[in-house]
């Protein structure tokens, strides 16, 4: 039991870094709230559907953008996807990232669009690698035995 | 003398052998080195080392060892030493005759007893004689003074007779062996006397003791040579005058006639030499023997350094006569001693370089990691400033009344100033390491200083005056880094403020003649003004600004004093004008001063020249007091210097302090009103854009703390929109108003535009977003085959999201299919889209979707409309977890769909869709209760799904909840005007949710 709980205490750690870094939010925790017998994987399923939705949406930002006239209502219709998507699961840092580029689309600042573009992928990758290593923490917890602590 | 005394000593000495073997005797004896005259100038002559090495007084020696100390020890040592010897072989003679008398006796005896055994016909010889041997271990000196006697051996025979007893012929024989024997015996005497005198002539040619010590000295002599042939020492004796009496040396250099008799002094010359022989006298005086080193640097023999030992000698009275000296040459020691010390010195050093090199090192890392820190630490800051910053301007864009467009435009410009001071904190390295680059664009002075005066104002909190007083001849429009002044600005501005209790706050601005550190300025201003100012311009009046000389007087004064004096001295011929003949063509330059002038406390002298250091204050207790970093001085004093300017301060404590900034500034010709507004990015304000740009006085009366916290938002709005409640009851600035210049009266139509207004600007806004617009073009009706399969939309989209990982791709493809079918004004395809689905999936729920929605129901029908599937996902998972099972569409036009074909208790509408928006499909659905008919929708191009079900119910208010991101474009009094009931806003959380459905399901 020993190393559940070394387990369970490194988890706790890495998740409330991502509190305290901003990548997740409160919303973030009411997901794990969501996740209960009937829906074993819930927010893993959420989080999974999150990463393609955003990957996608993602990458027609920068198709839209790369255009010479650039669109940006419809730029701004995927920020507008991808910020309520991110606020849903708590992405904290990508939400806000979304709202800077919002506020840049309605500019119809190229520069800032660009500028925030990289930024919220470069959020989406960071945010994706960390949970992806919260949830491969859960699993070792969930094989060693362990449950997955609630905070 | 030494003779008579043997009889004595004989009896008292230990019988013993004498060791023979010299270097005993040396090394258990040291005293036999002094050397003894004994056989004079001839036993010297016997040594076989060279005479010349040792160069001796005998005389002087002779009577040394007679009236020293040491001498007489010396002496008696000697002498003992022969009289042992001479005892010993005195002894032993008398031995011998001892012996020898004794054999006589026996002999003697023995003739006796034969006459006797001639009478007595005694048989038998007794007279058995045993060797004696004498001096067994004798030392080879004596050898051949005393052979060893065991030769003579005397054997006594029995004297056989071969005759018959008492017969005549028996006694001849007998009498005849006699005679014989008594030959014999008489033989051996003789013999043994022979000897004896032999013995004692040897003894008498050997005695003699001056031979022998000669013999010892001499022996002493070669084995001190011996020692000594090669050893790098110089030996001496001086008298008590210091003149050498004796010395040795196995490098001499000089004669004996040189040095004996002479003192160190007169023989050589040179460093050292006096040096010695005042040590040499120290231990003469002292009495005590003593050693040091010296080095001599001596014609003689160069450089060279002497450990030397000095010893004192005594007469037998106690007194000094004289010192033994002892040299020894120990230059390579020394050499060697000092390169080990200059060596371990270097090692010293470099390690001290080491260390100080290390801790360099270190403070380096530190100043860069605290760089580091400040950068990342100012980014971190930037990034959530741009949201605060940006989401304002945005708000701006909106419908807002005049109190809070005032508001927003403080709250805008005091965000930049914030961003930019974050930059600045950035900039202020690059100034320090001189990357810094200038930006020069056109602004308005006077607007910069009512700028800052009502940021200033804005935040005021305590009851100050603020005044600006620009005059006449400032220029409208100048040329300049505004970024940068209004920051100097308003960091002095702010500086003022926090130490002025009471009073009044200002700046003044007016056209001063150029100063004279102008001319060193300029060619720094040229380098850091990146464009608009001309270079090769600048090049061109440099060489005449070289002549400048008063500049230095400048750099001393300029703290303690301000720039009256300089300015009023200055040569009265180098105005303004002055610039304009330089720059003919399009530029003239202008000098501004600028006082920022307070009632404050002041500044005391002593701080006066470190006010502009970087992190000081003028006192700790200020610190405590006021706070503030201490950072903003010396920004101030970096930027304007950068400009080319100089910035200065003069202060009376308890009465105010004045800082001063002069600066130049670019004037274009064309300096009317002409110019683009949008060129003054800082001045945003339109309102005071409007306003007349010549006026040259503000002023900024305290606002009246009453009316801060009045709020004017409806006590709706307040509890439902964070943002708005946000605004109304932040800081009202009514004292603007109210002033003689500031936001005038000249109210926008916008600003106090009724609520419709506010809707039709939503609605343009959506008309924009939305690609909707499409189905205002082709209001065509349906047939009734398409309709019913609309209402099944909302079942097909919820059985997929009961699957959501594997089909949501081709979900969301179908999606965005069909908003593009849509853009291609086919709404019938839509339809056809949604028909697929229908007819794979038996939807379980489609037989619910019958249901009589007149029952009363045991569970409420909840229908989602939303877009966002992650958000449909979670919305879903927790209205299970609150019991509620949910029908979700994705668009307005959907739900509309899904009203049609049932009836709903409650709707959580997303207000941001695409195809259509929540407020539509809001309004659309609204039109139904109240009209009974669905003509409104049908307006907007969705056709009837069932016409009569839902007329024929009585219309009840069906609840719709917006779900709002809180995007500007969804406020909350949109949606009131739109007719949602009531919000909550996203993210959805479980509690909002819970609580919102409890409002309406108690």
């Amino acid at each position: 039991m020993d190393v559940v709980s070394q387990l369970q205490k490194q988890f706790i750690d890495f998740s409330s870094s991502l509190y305290r870094e901003g990548y997740v939010d409160d919303q973030f925790s009411q997901l794990h709230k969501l996740q209960d017998e009937s829906s074993p994987d819930f927010v893993v399923e959420v989080a999974s559907l999150f990463f393609d939705d955003a990957e996608k949406l993602i990458n027609s930002m920068a198709r839209a953008l790369e255009q010479p006239c650039v669109d940006f209502k419809q730029v701004d219709s995927h920020v507008h996807q991808l910020k309520g998507s991110s606020s849903s699961i708590g992405a904290l840092r990508v939400k806000n990232v979304c709202i800077a580029f919002r506020s840049f689309c309605d500019a119809q600042n190229r520069e800032g669009c660009m500028r925030c573009l990289q930024q919220v992928s470069h959020e989406y990758t960071m945010l994706k690698s960390k949970l992806q290593t919260l949830f491969r923490m859960e699993q070792q917890i969930l094989a060693a035995g362990g449950s997955v602590p609630l905070e | 003398m030494v003779c008579n005394m043997e009889t004595d000593l004989i009896e008292d000495m230990d019988i013993e052998g004498l060791p023979s073997m010299w270097p005993e005797d040396i090394g258990s004896d040291k005293q036999f080195n002094v050397e003894r005259p004994g056989g004079g100038q001839d036993m010297l002559e016997e040594v076989t080392i060279p005479e010349d090495q040792t160069i001796v007084d005998f005389k002087r020696l002779l009577e040394l060892t007679n009236y020293t100390d040491k001498g007489s020890s010396q002496m008696a040592y000697l002498v003992k030493h022969w009289e042992y010897r001479q005892s010993n072989a005195v002894r032993l003679l008398r031995e011998e005759l001892d012996n020898l008398s004794r054999q006589r006796q026996e002999s003697e005896l023995k003739k006796l007893e034969i006459l006797e055994e001639h009478r007595f016909e005694e048989e038998g010889y007794g007279g058995d004689k045993r060797p004696i041997s004498i001096m067994d271990e004798l030392s080879d000196m004596w050898k051949d003074v005393c052979p060893r006697k065991n030769d003579v051996v005397f054997q006594s025979k029995r004297v056989e007779v071969d005759a018959e007893y008492d017969t005549v012929e028996y006694w001849k024989q007998r009498a005849l062996d006699l005679e014989k024997m008594l030959e014999a015996s008489g033989q051996r005497e003789q013999a043994l006397m022979e000897k004896l005198n032999e013995s004692v002539t040897n003894l008498e040619k050997q005695s003699s003791p001056v031979e022998e010590l000669s013999q010892i000295l001499k022996r002493a002599d070669n084995f001190l040579h011996f020692v000594l042939q090669n050893a790098p020492v110089v030996m001496g004796h001086q008298d008590k005058e210091l003149r050498y009496r004796f010395i040795y040396n196995h490098f001499p250099s000089l004669h004996e006639e040189d040095i004996l008799g002479k003192t160190d002094v007169e023989i050589f010359s040179g460093a050292g030499v006096k040096e010695s022989q005042d040590f040499k006298r120290e231990v003469l005086e002292k009495g005590l023997p003593a050693k040091r080193e010296i080095t001599f640097e001596t014609e003689l023999f160069g450089s060279k350094t002497f450990l030397i030992y000095v010893e004192p000698v005594f007469s037998k009275s106690g007194e000094t006569i004289g010192v033994n000296y002892m040299g020894m040459d120990v230059t390579d020691q020394v050499r060697k001693r000092e390169k080990m010390a200059k060596l371990r010195e270097e090692i010293a050093v470099q390690k001290a370089k080491e260390t100080e090199l290390n801790k360099t090192i270190h403070i380096t890392e530190e100043t860069m990691r605290a760089k580091q820190m400040l950068a990342t630490m100012s980014h971190e800051i930037r990034s959530p400033l741009t949201g605060v910053v940006s989401m304002a301007e945005i708000l701006s864009n909106t419908k807002l009344d005049r109190e809070q467009r005032q508001l927003l435009g403080v709250m805008i410009s005091s965000g930049d100033l914030v961003l930019q001071l974050i930059n600045d904190i950035l900039d202020l390295s690059k100034v320090e390491s001189g990357v810094m680059k200038l930006e020069a664009a056109k602004f308005r002075p006077r607007e910069v200083v009512k700028h800052v005066l009502q940021t200033a104002a804005a935040s005021l909190q305590k009851i100050l005056m603020l005044e600006g007083d620009i005059a006449d001849d400032v220029p409208i429009e100048v040329i300049g880094d505004v970024l940068r002044i209004r920051q100097i600005l308003t960091n002095l501005i702010s500086n003022a403020i926090k130490f002025t209790p009471e009073g009044k706050v200002g700046i003044k601005l007016y056209v001063v003649p150029e100063p004279p550190f102008a001319k060193e300025g300029l060619k720094q201003k040229s380098k850091a003004y990146q464009s608009a100012t001309d270079a090769v311009k600048e090049e061109k009046h440099q060489p005449k600004s070289q002549t400048a000389s008063d500049q230095n007087g400048f750099h001393d004064k300029k703290h303690g004093e301000g720039y009256q004096d300089h300015k009023h001295d200055d040569d009265p011929g180098t105005p303004v004008s002055h610039g304009n003949s330089m720059d003919e063509d399009l530029e003239a330059t202008v000098w501004i001063r600028c006082d920022v002038y307070d009632t404050g406390i002041g500044i005391p002298e002593n701080a006066l020249p470190t006010l502009f250091r970087k992190y000081m204050q003028v006192s700790a207790d200020h610190a405590r007091k006021y706070g503030g970093t201490g950072l903003g001085l010396a920004i101030c004093k970096q930027l304007v210097e950068l400009m080319g300017g100089r910035l200065t301060v003069t202060s009376k404590v308890h009465c105010g302090s004045t800082f001063t900034f002069i600066l130049p500034y670019q004037v274009s010709p064309i300096e009317e009103n002409s110019d683009d507004p949008d060129d003054l990015s800082d001045m945003a304000d339109q309102d005071s854009v409007t306003d007349d740009v010549t006026a040259g006085f503000f002023q900024f009366q305290p606002r009246t703390l009453g009316s801060l916290f009045s709020s004017n938002g409806t006590s709706r709005s307040k509890k439902l929109l964070p943002n708005s409640i946000g605004f109304a009851s932040a800081h009202k600035v009514n004292g603007f108003s109210e002033t003689s210049y500031s936001f005038p009266s000249n109210n926008r139509q916008k600003e106090t535009a009724p609520l419709e207004d506010a809707c039709s600007v939503a609605e343009v806004a959506e008309t924009l977003s939305e690609p909707e617009s499409s189905f205002s073009h082709s209001p065509e009706p349906e047939n009734e085959t398409e309709v019913s399969r609309g209402k099944q939309c909302h079942v097909e989209t919820t059985s997929w999201f009961q699957n959501p990982a594997t089909e949501s791709t081709s979900h969301s493809e179908a999606n965005r299919e069909m908003i593009q079918t849509s853009k291609t004004n086919e709404p019938q395809k839509i339809c056809e889209m949604q028909e697929k689905p229908d007819r794979i999936s038996q939807s379980p729920s489609s037989s619910s979707a019958e249901v009589p929605e007149t029952k009363p129901k045991p569970k409420p029908k909840i229908l989602l409309v939303e877009d966002n599937k992650i958000n449909v996902m979670v919305a879903k998972s927790m209205m299970k977890q609150l019991g509620h099972s949910i029908d979700v569409v994705n668009n307005g036009v959907e739900a509309v769909h899904a009203v049609q074909c049932q009836n709903y208790d409650l709707i959580l509408m997303d207000v941001c869709m695409p195809v259509m928006d929540g407020l539509k499909a809001t309004r659309l659905i609204r039109s139904f209760e109240d009209t009974g008919n669905w003509d409104a929708a049908a307006e907007a191009g969705i056709e009837q799904a069932m016409p009569s079900s839902g007329s024929s119910n009585h219309f009840k208010r069906i609840p719709i909840i917006a779900m709002t991101a809180n995007a500007l474009s969804e406020s909350a009094e949109e949606c009131f005007a739109n007719g949602m009931d009531s919000f909550v806003s996203k993210p959805v959380t479980f509690q909002k949710l819970k609580e919102c459905l409890e409002q309406y399901f108690p």
